[in-house]
């Protein structure tokens, strides 16, 4: 905006003295916008301190022994051993926890976006009997407290005999995350021009054609945020996934609660597995750094 | 943008509508029809009318876990959103410094709720953990698991590590969003940081602030996962919220139709504030 004005004033053909004065105003201004003291940096800085001190005094445990944990108190691992990260990577009820977990997130990812992606196009492009009632519901669904579906969720899959199996894990979890993805869809779509349609439709492809072969790479990113935030929303939620499962379909986060042994609590095992479970999110969240805000808001800012 | 009206785009959503039935609708059938009969095993089920909401909403312990979790929402509210804004106000707007803001202020959101209850059962560990050794060599017998009060403290600094970020995240989205322009005439006027605030940058955060503070709330209301496992749900009941309770009396002790009735008056509070939430959506849409 203000590089626009700048160049403006100077195809306005004004003396280059105050030319220059103005330029030097405008510059000392962007420099000073936003951050007028000198000490800006230090929220920010304060804050995320506060925040990465519990995940470093995660990661440190996962490197120590279970020993060293009970027994000294160490800023640092002294002896750093990645014992506990060998016990995960080789005992088959920790390691098949993961399995479970990414399975059925994956499974409900891929069902979540491709049942929303017609959806949500509907919605952004058509009114039709009841969209706003519908587009309401659906809301209410992402808003829905895990607590009241758990109990008849063991029962309603029970009955299909799907207790203990991915499908039923990633079918459960479409009650929050379908709603999410066609918001979130819904939000990239509107942001496309709808003459494009209209082009689409004189130069004369079908419909089918046009939604893969345009509309698609079109929103592409909004596709990745929705499946993104799909991903997310089933690998944290523990509640409904530990009510259907019991052992083969085990989510990690539900192995995690068994680690008192005999010798009492395995912190290091713990703190290995744990550190573990946040790598997904950590490895794909500078891809979609600049869509979180709009992802957690249901696609509206 | 001006819509097209067709009532063909119905089966673009039916599956949508069909999927969400299986998963929303019919469990939520049988939660109502547990909430109105009784029964005494066998699977044999007697009509028992508004019994149970009855006794859930004349039952102190529903009002305590209720009372509980408005207290907790409310304290969230009022650090979160605070803190939010200004740690969004002094956020670099250009420079190496926005992706790396970004990237690691959003790492608490993406952490499993179990996994984030884990880091701060250990981190709130005197023997063990960072903050409690510290506390205790600074002289404070800091004890989560008997005191009532220390229980509170970690749970609700706990959602404050957890969850700030979204406010702040949000508020920077509102931030960016105001062109130069507004800044330079605001310099020009020779305002006040404290007018800039006031009048520029809190009216461009209004709608997303709303948002973030109805999420906050909505998410806050509901919250399972974390205090679960951090005090699970003690010392007694003093961290006992609403989702905590209804998981205690419907798997727990599997009182069907208690369970059913709190669970539909939970619902309708939900669908109140989901109805706020979607107008002021739809009221921002409309204006953008």
């Amino acid at each position: 905006m203000s590089v626009q004005n700048e160049t403006l004033a100077r195809t306005s053909g004004r003396p280059a003295a105050e030319q220059r004065q103005i330029d030097k105003a405008l510059a000392r201004r962007m420099r000073r916008r936003g951050d007028e003291s000198k000490f800006w940096w230090l929220v920010p800085t304060l804050y995320i301190i506060f925040l990465l001190l519990p995940i470093y005094w995660l990661v440190n445990m996962s490197f120590k022994t279970n020993q060293e944990i009970l027994t000294t108190f160490t800023l640092w691992p002294q002896n750093p051993t990645l014992h506990n990260y060998a016990v995960i990577f080789t005992d088959p009820s920790w390691y098949r926890g993961y399995i479970n977990s990414i399975i059925y997130v994956v499974m409900n990812m891929v069902i979540s976006v491709l049942v929303a992606l017609p959806a949500a196009y509907a919605f952004s492009r058509y009114r039709f009997l009841g969209d706003k009632h519908l587009f309401f519901w659906l809301l209410t669904n992402r808003m829905a407290p895990p607590a009241v579906f758990a109990l008849p969720f063991f029962q309603l899959y029970s009955a299909f005999g799907l207790i203990d199996t991915h499908i039923a894990v990633a079918l459960a979890h479409c009650l929050f995350n379908v709603p999410l993805a066609v918001w979130i869809l819904e939000g990239f779509m509107s942001g496309v021009p709808k003459e494009i349609d209209e082009t689409a439709y004189i130069d004369g492809y079908s419909f089918p054609r046009f939604f893969v072969k345009i509309f698609v790479p079109l929103i592409a990113s909004g596709i990745g945020v929705a499946a993104f935030f799909c991903f997310m929303f089933s690998w944290v939620e523990l509640l409904i996934a530990r009510t259907l499962t019991t052992t083969d379909a085990k989510p990690i986060a539900a192995t995690m609660t068994r680690t008192v042994s005999a010798s009492g609590m395995d912190w290091g095992l713990l703190a290995a597995a744990g550190v573990l479970t946040l790598i997904p999110g950590a490895i794909v969240i500078y891809f979609v750094r600049n869509y979180i805000a709009k992802g957690f808001a249901l696609g509206r800012v | 943008m001006d819509k097209t009206w067709n009532n063909k785009a119905w089966f673009m959503v039916l599956p949508v509508l069909l999927l969400v039935a299986f998963s929303a609708v019919i469990p939520l059938m049988t939660v109502v029809n547990y909430s109105v009969q009784d029964t005494f095993g066998n699977n044999q089920f007697f009509w028992a009318g508004t019994e149970w909401y009855e006794e859930i909403l004349h039952s102190d312990r529903f009002h305590a876990a209720l009372g509980r979790n408005l207290v907790f929402s409310f304290i969230i509210l009022a650090i979160e959103v605070p803190l939010g804004i200004v740690i969004a106000l002094n956020m670099p707007r250009r420079g190496w410094g926005v992706p790396v803001c970004l990237v690691l202020m959003a790492l608490p959101l993406l952490i499993p709720w179990n996994v984030v209850g884990t880091i701060w059962q250990v981190f709130g560990r005197n023997d063990i953990g960072l903050l409690g050794h510290t506390l205790e060599s600074l002289g404070i017998k800091y004890n989560y698991v008997q005191n009532p009060l220390h229980a509170w403290f970690t749970v609700i600094i706990m959602d404050v590590w957890h969850w700030t970020s979204l406010v702040v995240l949000l508020c920077y989205a509102g931030l960016v969003s105001i062109p130069d322009a507004f800044y330079q005439a605001a310099k020009i006027d020779g305002a006040s940081r404290w007018a800039v605030f006031r009048y520029i940058q809190l009216p461009k955060m209004n709608r997303v602030l709303l948002i973030a503070v109805l999420l906050r709330f909505m998410d806050s209301f509901m919250i399972y996962t974390e205090p679960f496992v951090v005090t699970g749900g003690g010392p007694g009941n003093s961290t006992t919220f609403l989702s905590i309770d209804l998981v205690k009396i419907a798997i727990g002790q599997f009182d069907l139709g208690p369970a059913a009735a709190m669970s539909i008056i939970y619902f309708l509070i939900i669908l109140l504030l989901s109805w706020i939430f979607y107008t002021v959506m739809t009221n921002y849409d409309a204006e953008r």
